[in-house]
Order: C-alpha cells, then structure tokens, then sequence
C-alpha cells in the first residue's frame, strides 16, 4: 500500500507545483501591472463589430448520439483491460466468457451501422 | 503517514467543495466544469485507497466521456436562465423527496455497518495484499469467472443504451446530396454516353 503511494507521491508534488506556479501567475498581474479599467477594453472583440449574439449556439443532436456510442465503446475497451492481464489465470472460461461480452457489443455496433448512425449526413 | 492524511483531506475538501458549486453554479456550463473537477478529486481518493484501476477508470471514462456527454446536453438544450429558474419551485419537493431517500439510504448502510460489522464479509470476495499483485490483476481474476453475470450483464445494458440512443436520436434527413461510390462504379458507360448523329440545320431533342 505504502509502496504504491509513494509512486504516486511525485504526481502529487508535481501537482503541487502545478497549481502553485499557476496560481503565482494569475496573481502576480493583479500585483503589479497598471490597471485602467474601461467598458470598451471588456467587451468582446469581434473584428470591430458590436458582437451579434450570444456566443452560445444550440448543438445539433447528432453530436450527442457520436458521445453517447463513444462513451459505449470506451466502456468496452475499459473492461479489457484486467481481462487482458489476468487471461493466463482466468482461462478458456474466462476468453470466452469475454468473448460472449463482445460478441453482445458487436450485434449493437451492427446495429447502429446498418441504421446509419455512424455516418454524418 | 502524514502525507496521506493531508492528501486526503485536501482532496476530500475539494471533491466536497467542487460537487457543492456544481449545485450552486448560476451557469450549468461552470456546474459541469466543477463536477470534473469533483471527478478528479474522486479519483485521487480512490489512489489513496490504493483502488488504482477504478481512479484511472473515472479519469478515462467520466472526465474523458461522461463529462463531453453532459456538456453537450447542456449546451443542446439551449437553456434560458430566467426560466430555469421559474421551475424552481415546482420541482423543490421532487428534489427534497429524492435526498431524503439517497439519506435514509446512505443511513441504513452506515447503521448497519456498525450493527452487524461481519454481515457484508461472505459477499465481499477477499481482496489480496497490493504487494502481491496489483490492483487491476486482482480484478481481472473475479469479474470474468465468478462473477460472470453481472458482467454479462453490463453487456446488455450498454447494448440496451446503445439501441436506446439510436432509437431515440437518430433520423434519416431528407434532401441531403450523398456520395455513393458504389452507385458511381456500378455505373456502365451505355447508361452515361448516349451517341446521337444531329443532322445540318437540325437541332437536337
């Protein structure tokens, strides 16, 4: 337990001094630069337009349906990962007991490649 | 050690902290921002646990997906603010209902955690020493065999939300100009050229 912090004790420092660094940085101006405030220097730049809209615009929900297969199939690879390290213990029972998992997963990826999801219109 | 007590309580402080202004944050944009945030933290705990997989886990899957996910929604959703705020009211008591519940929940497991100590040790499969193996081979040894429903299981749920997500989102578009290569070789040269001899002074129909 103690041996596997301490490898983790130089991730630690490093965001120690990440977040330290950063913070120094930010601060510092608010220190030591001249500072005239002034309503035209706040407001958003937009090649010297008054700015047209709010820059928030609706997303299509196609982008949604990519994350939510993505977010599917990183899931999947994720339960690779110990299967892959621990395949000399676990067996035939264990390859194929993964291989069903993946199986089940590529009807759905059919699936969706037959209905078109995967192709942007 | 004293590291690992500091450590923890600073990121137990944030995590804290961070799921606190995901609640509280007028912009539902900064709300998912602080619930990264309360995802890394999460994760840290869970090295400080020594439950290395499960914390590289949250990173890969909750900051790297879930998080993308949840923006998306919020910026799909085009929310107006002064709106949001109007249902207020009328979804308090759904609000204060379900944290009442996650309450009570959260209560009984701690008193029964401390009524009946044993009660949870023949489910939990012995865990073995982290100088022995690591974390994610100890994992790999369990899920695939002995508990080989539930993850058979997880399978058909992601299935489940993979139709889920194309039933429910995906349309065919109409009027959209496609390429379909296969179309343009199938094509022979009598459907494409027609020859037609124009006499003088005539012109063609």
């Amino acid at each position: 337990m103690d041996a596997l912090l301490r490898e983790y004790l130089p991730i630690l420092i490093f965001l120690g001094l990440a977040i330290g660094l950063a913070a120094v940085m930010g601060l510092v101006p608010f220190i030591t630069a001249r500072q005239k405030p002034d309503p035209e220097k706040l407001s958003t730049y937009e090649c010297g337009f008054e700015p047209f809209s709010d820059s928030r615009k609706q997303f299509d929900v196609r982008f949604y349906l990519v994350a939510i297969l993505f977010i599917i199939f990183d899931l999947e690879v994720a339960f690779l990962f110990p299967w892959a390290i621990s395949l000399g213990e676990i067996g035939p029972f264990g390859f194929w007991s993964m291989m069903v998992f993946l199986g089940v997963l590529t009807v759905g990826f059919v699936y969706e490649w037959k209905k078109g999801a995967l192709e942007w219109e | 050690m004293i590291v690992q007590a500091i450590a923890f309580y600073l990121f137990a402080a944030v995590t804290v902290g961070s799921a606190f202004l995901v609640i509280t944050a007028k912009n539902p944009v900064h709300s998912v921002l602080f619930l990264i945030l309360a995802f890394f933290n999460a994760a840290a705990l869970f090295v400080l646990m020594g439950a290395e997989f499960i914390a590289m886990i949250l990173v890969i899957v909750y900051v790297g997906a879930v998080a993308v996910l949840f923006l998306f929604v919020v910026m799909m959703l085009d929310i107006n603010f002064v709106e949001l705020r109007q249902g207020f009211q009328q979804y308090l008591p759904f609000g204060l209902l379900i944290g009442a519940i996650l309450l009570v929940e959260l209560i009984l497991i701690l008193a029964g955690s401390i009524a009946a100590p044993d009660a949870l040790a023949p489910a939990a499969s012995p865990a073995p020493s982290l100088d022995q193996v690591t974390n994610t081979h100890a994992l790999g040894a369990v899920l695939y065999t002995k508990y080989i429903y539930l993850f058979q299981g997880a399978g058909l749920v992601l299935l489940v939300a993979m139709i889920g997500a194309i039933v429910l989102t995906h349309r065919k578009r109409e009027g959209v100009k496609k390429q379909d290569s296969f179309a343009q070789f199938a094509r022979r040269r009598e459907e494409a050229v027609e020859l037609k001899k124009v006499e003088p002074g005539q012109g063609i129909q």
